[in-house]
């Protein structure tokens, strides 16, 4: 087997796990990274919303938030999972699309 | 380690997207040098690997997440600049796609952890493993250090960037207008999390990965995958 299958294989394992990264924060009922919090967030913290914190903050509309799908806020951590491996599949799939494309476009001819 | 958008000003966001273009041309250009064509897959599983080990969040309980990056390990593979590059298609991917990190932030995002990490994290390693034979125990130790140092100081900066915010943007009355919290606390709270946690999740992820491709291809890391 080529050394970049089995990295691939690797990446694959990775991508079947990565529920983890949403499993185990929901157990130890750990909130948002530091500063990602969102509008209520910052609300309850600091008990104002900065101004142009709230102009900048709905700017960009991401068709798939959270590695979830659009309107899954409030789904159980099993619907939240198999969103996540959908997520990890798309954004891996685009991703080495374009770092093939990138790559070729950079690398040297030869050799 | 994510900046989303709302938190730095348009004007940080500018001088972020300026030192970046620069940092992006010299990339392709180092790379045009010294990537191979038999290489290029690596680029795309090295830009594959650092999205996907960032979706394992790692919780402090009842605290925050964080989670690891992998650029350093791209970077010991591959070199530093095409681990800013795989670094940055990630990154990219994720502001666009998943809302994960701002738009008007990439330029801090990228700065962060497709530059500063990857490129202080290969140094780091460079520097303790130099002379050591391909193999040897030094090399992953020198690849965890270099990566614990790179995601800390990628995390200073971050926390720096949050907390000149309301130094420098704030309504006459003193309000911020972004990041609410200052450098008092958003530099000790990303570098101590990072320092005491998410720095050590880096360095254990990159010392085994890099441990396991030593055993699987021992011609793999003489300087690289080449």
């Amino acid at each position: 087997m080529t050394l970049t299958r089995k990295l691939w294989i690797g990446i694959g394992a990775l991508i079947a796990l990565s529920p983890l990264g949403l499993i185990l924060p929901d157990h130890f009922k750990a909130g948002s990274a530091w500063g990602e919090w969102g509008t209520d967030e910052i609300q309850k913290m600091t008990g104002y919303v900065p101004q142009g914190f709230q102009q900048l903050s709905e700017l960009w509309k991401a068709p798939m938030p959270d590695y979830a799908f659009q309107g899954w806020e409030g789904k159980d951590i099993i619907q939240l999972s198999l969103a996540y491996v959908v997520s990890a599949v798309v954004g891996i799939a685009i991703i080495a699309i374009f770092s093939l494309l990138i790559g070729k476009g950079l690398a040297k001819k030869h050799v | 380690m994510h900046i989303p958008d709302g938190y730095l000003s348009p004007e940080t966001c500018v001088v972020f997207g300026a030192v970046m273009i620069p940092v992006w041309t010299v990339a392709s250009r180092a790379v045009r040098k010294t990537l191979s064509v038999r290489q290029v897959p690596f680029l795309a599983v090295g830009a594959a690997f650092s999205f996907v080990i960032m979706m394992f969040n790692v919780p402090i309980p009842g605290g925050s997440t964080g989670h690891a990056v992998g650029g350093v390990l791209v970077a010991i593979l591959l070199g530093p600049w095409a681990a800013c590059i795989a670094v940055t298609v990630a990154l990219v991917i994720q502001a666009l796609l998943f809302g994960d990190g701002g738009i008007t932030s990439i330029g801090a995002n990228c700065f962060n952890m497709a530059f500063v990490l990857p490129f202080v994290g290969y140094y780091v390693y460079r520097l303790i493993s130099s002379g050591s034979p391909v193999g040897s125990n030094r090399r992953i130790i020198a690849a965890g250090a270099g990566a614990y140092v790179g995601i800390c100081i990628a995390a200073l900066c971050a926390g720096i960037e949050f907390g000149v915010q309301p130094l420098l943007f704030h309504t006459a009355n003193g309000q911020a207008l972004y990041c609410p919290y200052g450098l008092n606390i958003a530099v000790p709270a990303m570098t101590g999390e990072h320092l005491l946690i998410f720095g050590w999740v880096e360095a254990l992820v990159t010392a085994l990965v890099l441990q396991f491709l030593q055993k699987q291809e021992s011609l793999l890391v003489e300087g690289g995958i080449s």
